[in-house]
């Protein structure tokens, strides 16, 4: 959906998927080359990885990092490698600083706001009803609200007009004629 | 000559556009019910200006007039006339066009079936979404008209349609799409009315409810679409990439999700409805900036964005506009809204609750994500890139927990719920999905795969919860079938996009767990094989098509052994612009896809190429979850009740 999405980037040449057949010595490094080529950017293309990239520049990094699995260097090695001659740019999990602190606990810190603010605000209404003796709790808090706004409870019959009363029969009534 | 009348058809509508956003406006604040009931006439008025204008810039397509720059940069003579009238959409220009005449149709559509609401409300509403209409024609018209001219000398041949865009994907994905996006406007434009006539209720919340669920609606099948066509087109069997283009359409689709649940709490209990208002503003505002962030050309570096701020800067100012001028009107009105029921700890209303902040959490992590290297790169922080190694470390989490509360909402009740019956309802779907998830996993891979454990365990969670609901709904009824047909449209609804969203979750844990995929050299006559699948490549050969010169090669296909397909797989030239594009042979299954690329021919003289060749298990289930959600949102959406309903808050109004 990359380009395709808002199909805006309408960039010429970007299109063919980079397909070769590299061979490896096992099925384990295989996988580890497929992983490892997704979460390395290609520096000089947009937003692409350079496993599906096929500008020459990716090319050479997929050989490069054919090579290193091969001659069994750790996954860690090869990032590294990577980082040193492109910088952070090239890899597509971004390094845990101080300044991508809030990037990767910022979310898990909104999350437990969220709770907090779950827990908090149910507390509040579950308070609000307790100081109220149950019969009358929802009439009187429906009489909280502002007088003229539409009731939605429909337990407000004591404060209807006559002429409010006479609708609320005839609503009644269609009601019952379904 | 259309050309041109395409571009006064858009200056009328234009003006149209002005007047419905002024005159109901002032009409409703003043009482004056004739400048109220301008809205509606004004409203179509738009709608066949607007309309009228594509229909030239589709003449302009199908005559082949390259005097147009629009036309000449993105079509040619040699086009299929499908591709032409969809090629409307292929680039900024006109895809605007197409986003403001939607617009134009949603506004046609309230306009259309809003009778039984009040007439200041529709005024309002309809005015809202004018203004709205205002912005992206000026937007068009000073900064991308696709009329303009290439005078007086015109090439002879157009550029022709950028070949990726050659697709059938093309010709629904982005109406689809953008119906979504836009209708999102719809919810917005009733919140804004709803803030400015103080009339903040539940009545207020069942009249938005229907149209934002249809909005999400084609919003879910709009992103579903983007990702099949990409999934087929590029060659590289990917369905998500986390690019900040797809970002931008799963902002508001996260947001949308939570406020229809929200608008649900809203309406049946009449809390929550602050919030409510604020999503449905944070929901239109996020599909502007997703536009912002597409087309002002910051996403490819903050630099672009300086060379070029003439188009960024007016959706940048747009931007803050409705999102600063809807919050301050938000701040100055949602202080007086007051709930009128309470709810405890645990119950349908927090359950809820819990969604909503599980969701726009996510929203949240992917905004962050989106613009974190944005951000540091304008600071000078220096340059990183953020992509699906982090969005899956946070999403999946975040969707996991979800499903889980998905469950236990379904069964809970409004106000209060007790523990024990929450334990006595959930015990059995709880251990029937731990075991039905693990067995089904044996079965099917044999291996003890924790994050496809999880997955499938999850998915018969929330489809056992459902059917437990729906056990509970109908068990006191005499008969089974009769207590089944009294459910409402909109309950079936809700079961089927959740078991959509259980169906999706299979699809995505098992592409991902269960996938296979080599690239590879291949002469004629060399063969790979795959679980019970051999490719037996048999060479290509050369095809001429209407605009393109192609490779086609031929696998053939072995299940067990047995014949059981070919499959062509395609490297073509798209003579027009020079462009090679990878056309992939898939054979789609509910199971599995089998899906081949044809790489770079290798050695002329052995006729080997490069090929990949994969398995793809289950990956139609993601696409396949996303229609049942569709379908439950229309579904849902096409109740009855909010008719009726409509007709009564109108009478009630109205005494």
């Amino acid at each position: 959906m990359r380009y395709l999405l808002l199909f805006l980037l309408l960039m010429p040449g970007f299109a063919v998927a980079a397909i070769e057949g590299y061979e490896f010595s096992s099925s384990d490094n295989e996988r580890r080359f497929h992983s490892m080529t997704q979460e390395l950017r290609c520096p000089t293309c947009q937003n692409q990885n350079i496993s599906d990239s096929d500008a020459p520049l990716a090319a050479d990094l997929r050989r490069e990092v054919h090579r290193m699995i091969e001659a069994g260097e750790s996954d860690q090695a090869i990032i590294d490698f990577m980082v040193l001659r492109f910088g952070d740019f090239v890899h597509y999990r971004p390094r845990l600083t101080s300044t991508t602190w809030f990037l990767w606990y910022g979310p898990y810190v909104l999350l437990a706001l969220g709770f907090l603010a779950v827990i908090l605000v149910s507390h509040n209404r579950r308070r609000k009803r307790r100081t109220l003796s149950p019969d009358d709790a929802d009439a009187v808090s429906s009489a909280d609200v502002v007088p003229d706004s539409e009731n939605e409870t429909g337990l407000e019959a004591h404060r209807l007009t006559p002429q409010e009363q006479q609708q609320l029969q005839k609503l009644l009534q269609q009601e019952q004629d379904k | 000559m259309i050309p041109e009348l395409g571009q006064f058809s858009l200056i009328l509508g234009l003006c149209l556009a002005l007047l419905l956003s002024v005159v109901p406006m002032v009409g409703a604040y003043n009482g004056n019910q004739l400048w109220v009931d301008y809205a509606r006439p004004l409203s179509k008025g738009v709608f066949a200006f607007l309309s009228f204008s594509l229909l030239c810039l589709g003449w302009a397509f199908l005559s082949n007039d390259f005097s147009v720059v629009y036309v000449a940069n993105g079509s040619n003579t040699n086009l299929p006339w499908y591709f032409k009238i969809s090629a409307i959409w292929g680039g900024h220009e006109g895809s605007l066009l197409l986003w403001v005449w939607i617009q134009a149709v949603w506004t046609l559509a309230v306009a259309l079936k809003s009778k039984t609401l009040p007439h200041d409300i529709v005024g309002r509403v309809l005015g809202v979404m004018g203004m709205i209409t205002v912005g992206f024609l000026l937007f068009i018209l000073f900064t991308s008209n696709p009329f303009d001219r290439f005078l007086p000398g015109f090439p002879a041949e157009g550029a022709d349609l950028n070949p990726l865009l050659q697709d059938f994907g093309l010709i629904v994905h982005p109406p689809t799409l953008y119906m979504g996006y836009v209708g999102l406007s719809v919810a917005f434009s009733f919140a804004i009315a709803a803030l400015l006539s103080g009339r903040l209720d539940a009545a207020w919340a069942r009249w938005s409810r229907p149209w934002t669920t249809v909005a999400w609606a084609f919003l879910t099948i709009g992103i579903a679409l983007g990702s099949w066509w990409a999934y087929y087109e590029l060659g590289w069997g990917g369905w998500w990439f986390w690019d900040p283009v797809e970002n931008a359409s799963l902002l508001p689709w996260l947001v949308a999700t939570a406020l229809i649940h929200s608008l649900a709490v809203s309406e049946k209990r009449g809390v929550f409805k602050s919030w409510t208002v604020l999503l449905a503003i944070a929901a239109f505002s996020l599909s502007l900036l997703g536009t912002f962030l597409v087309r002002s050309g910051v996403l490819t570096s903050v630099h672009a964005f300086a060379t070029d701020p003439q188009r960024g800067m007016f959706i940048l100012g747009m931007l803050i506009v409705v999102i600063g001028g809807s919050l301050l009107l938000y701040a100055l009105r949602a202080g007086s809204v007051k709930s009128d029921s309470s709810f405890g700890l645990l119950s349908r209303e927090s359950l809820l609750l819990v969604n909503n902040v599980l969701l726009t959490v996510a929203c949240a992590m992917v905004l962050i994500g989106t613009l974190y290297p944005l951000v540091m790169d304008a600071l000078n922080l220096g340059k990183i890139s953020v992509g699906p190694p982090y969005f899956n470390a946070l999403f999946v989490p975040l969707m996991s927990i979800m499903a889980v509360f998905l469950g236990i909402a379904t069964v809970s009740r409004w106000k209060h719920t007790s523990v024990s019956m929450l334990v006595s309802q959930l015990w059995l779907s709880a251990v029937a999905a731990v075991v039905a998830g693990l067995v089904t996993l044996w079965l099917y891979g044999g291996v003890l795969e924790w994050w496809a454990g999880l997955a499938l365990v999850l998915a018969y969670w929330i489809l056992f919860t459902g059917m437990r609901d729906i056990y509970n709904r109908v068990r006191h009824r005499r008969n089974l079938w009769q207590g089944m047909r009294q459910q409402s449209r909109s309950f079936y609804g809700m079961i089927l996009a959740h078991i959509g969203v259980a169906i999706m979750i299979v699809g995505v844990a098992m592409v991902t767990v269960f996938e296979e995929q080599t690239d590879m050299r291949m002469a004629p006559g060399d063969r790979m094989t795959f679980r019970d699948y051999t490719f037996i490549f048999d060479g290509t050969r050369e095809v001429q098509g209407p605009n393109y010169i192609s490779d086609m090669g031929r696998v053939r296909v072995l299940y067990q052994g047995e014949p059981y397909t070919e499959m062509f797989p395609e490297k073509r030239l798209y003579t027009a612009r020079g462009m090679v594009m990878t056309q992939v042979a898939l054979q789609p299954g509910l199971f599995r896809d089998l899906y081949i690329a044809l790489g770079e021919q290798l050695e002329p003289e052995s006729g080997a190429w490069a090929v990949r060749l994969q398995y793809k298990p289950f990956v139609r289930w993601i696409w396949l979850g996303a229609i049942f959600m569709t379908v439950g949102g229309v579904l849902a959406a096409a109740d009855p009740r909010y008719r009726r309903q409509a007709r009564r808050d109108a009478e009630m109004a109205k005494v």
